[in-house]
């Protein structure tokens, strides 16, 4: 993990955080006039030059988070909290026009889920690039070829593919233009949105390499995911998340490694893996319109008893009522 | 219970994805198909599933030959071979209530009769509880959705199970429910499986011989 550390350039800790997300929730509004709370009281911090990875199943609330972020919510969406940038800028509450003006792209920018769809089909990427070079990097015409060369070469992606139509590229090309895109605005935050999906395992490897190589540059990165073994190469922290609300916070080396997760899920989790025991955790993840009253984990959780039945405050690593305290061995 | 034999596949003239490939699985046997995004094995699945008429090659399965594809292909040939694919959302009318969607197959061949019993059993072992059935797909995760989706695939109790990328979108937990519930089918019938898709420590731990694609054709 010493490739981990992190450069001066980035001094983590002493400028305010890059993104600060103070309890942050979101409610559905539902037809039949109930709600539905898809992220609850969600709170951390993301440092210049820190990869933070988000990780959970598939509708635990991570996705909605990251619309959150990017201002994408549907219309029924109630937010409350603040997403704040290093400058004081709160996410959530920045209008349209800023948001599409000054904040996407040049404060934030999105590496999205599936590259193929987020480019046009029609365009060359050289075409979609330079576009966006001219339009977030205000490049003279003159400039404009090397600076898309430059803009491409910065997520390594090949300069004689630059003349290629997206399906003239393979998954990780492909995913390289889209980082490309992403990367061209500078924006000092990356959001992530499952840039792993449906690659195999090498191409895996390589972008959560070439995402790690931006964090290194002294980028914030969050990463939402369920693939923990993109985040297991990446992460700096993993933050776990089920059921809207965030159970555990923890070095991602010693959740990957020793000693292991402290929330029972988040260990369910890692036991899945297929290099682990492969054993599911039993049933299914609840509905967030029909939480349990206490840990919304109780009905899966085989070290629930009655203190259970109220909701664990999250003390900033986990929540749980049995986390096992620190373990002394370790100081 | 499965043997492509110099298989060349491909969606437009002169660009064959799939190239004299060969691949064989024995009655019982869980194969593996490993290979990296884009490079044909999906194309392979789908000939393997008579879904897909290869431009060149045989397809035995379960003994016959096979010479017509999709809804040509007889009714026998076609109900032995369940399949599941990487993206639910893709293969399933958002329209239908899960229930509906497990019980398709029953519909499609006049087993009507079955419908009840069978969808019940199936989802049990799929891990559907509660009023799931009852949903439509919208209303449902991707990872319930893609479990009513094996339990489709598995309603005609196939003799060879084909599953493309069937875990690659879903969290690790559903991962292991997914694969658990094949084995369970497979144990209890000695179905065979043919698993595609790009995790070698997946297929490694699921399977009992894993095939690279680069070399298929030593298989
Ligand atoms: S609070 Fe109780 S039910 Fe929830 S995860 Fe901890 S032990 Fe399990």
């Amino acid at each position: 993990m010493t490739a981990r550390a992190r450069s001066d350039r980035a001094n983590p800790g002493a400028a305010s955080p890059a993104l600060s997300m103070r309890n942050l929730s979101v409610r559905f509004r539902m037809r039949d006039g109930g709600h539905v709370a898809a992220v609850a009281d969600t709170t951390f911090d993301l440092a210049a030059g820190e990869c933070l990875a988000l990780v959970g199943e598939s509708g635990c609330g991570k996705s909605v988070l990251a619309s959150a972020l990017l201002g994408l919510l549907p219309a029924n969406a109630d937010v409350e909290g603040a997403a704040l940038l290093d400058d004081g800028t709160d996410l959530l509450t920045a209008d349209e026009r800023s948001l599409a003006r000054a904040i996407r792209g040049r404060r934030i920018g999105l590496v999205p889920q599936s590259p193929a769809a987020h480019l046009t089909p029609v365009r060359t990427v050289h075409s979609q690039l330079a576009e966006t070079v001219r339009e977030l990097a205000a490049v003279p015409r003159k400039g404009l070829r090397l600076a898309t060369r430059a803009a491409a070469e910065r997520a390594a992606f090949p300069a004689d593919h630059l003349d290629r139509y997206p399906h003239e590229l393979s998954g990780g090309l492909a995913q390289r233009a889209a980082t490309a895109l992403a990367l061209v605005g500078d924006a000092p935050l990356l959001l992530a949105d499952e840039p792993t999906t449906g690659l195999d395992r090498a191409l895996v490897e390589r972008t959560a390499d070439e995402l790690r190589r931006t964090v290194d540059e002294g980028r914030a990165l969050l990463m939402i995911t369920h693939d923990l073994a993109a985040a297991a190469r990446i992460a700096d922290r993993v933050a776990v998340m089920y059921a809207g609300r965030i159970v555990e916070i923890a070095d991602a080396t010693r959740f990957f490694g020793e000693p292991g997760p402290r929330h029972p899920y988040a260990r369910g989790l890692l036991d899945a893996l297929p290099e682990r025991s492969f054993r599911p955790i039993p049933g299914m993840p609840p509905e967030l319109g029909k939480l349990p009253a206490g840990c919304a984990f109780a009905p899966r959780c085989e070290r629930a008893d009655a203190l259970c039945g109220t909701r664990p405050r999250f003390d900033g690593r986990t929540a749980c009522h049995h986390a096992p305290a620190e373990d002394p061995s370790r100081a | 219970m499965l043997e492509l034999s110099n298989i060349t596949a491909g969606y437009e003239r002169g660009r064959p994805v799939v190239q004299d490939v060969s691949l064989a699985v024995a009655r019982g046997e869980a194969v593996g198909l490993l290979g990296p995004s884009g490079c044909g094995k999906s194309t392979l699945a789908r000939v393997a599933a008579l879904l897909h008429r290869p431009d060149a090659g045989t397809v035995v399965l379960d003994g016959t030959t096979v010479h017509d594809y999709r809804h040509r292909a007889p009714r026998a040939l076609r109900t032995t071979v369940g399949v599941v694919f990487q993206s639910p959302r893709l293969s399933a009318d958002p329209r239908l209530r899960l229930r509906d969607l497990i019980a398709e197959p029953l519909k499609a061949t006049g087993r009507r009769i079955e419908i009840r019993e069978r969808v019940d059993e199936l989802a049990h072992a799929v891990g559907l509880g509660g009023d799931l059935l009852t949903r439509g797909a919208h209303e449902v995760s991707d990872g319930q959705l893609q479990r009513a989706c094996l339990a489709r695939a598995l309603v005609l109790r196939p003799r060879l199970l084909i599953c493309d990328e069937m875990t690659a979108m879903l969290d690790a937990s559903t991962t292991a429910a997914l694969v658990a519930a094949v084995e369970a089918y497979r144990r209890e019938t000695k179905a065979s499986l043919l698993a595609v898709g790009h995790d070698q420590v997946l297929l490694d731990r699921w399977c009992d011989r894993t095939v690279s694609w680069a070399a298929p054709s030593a298989a």
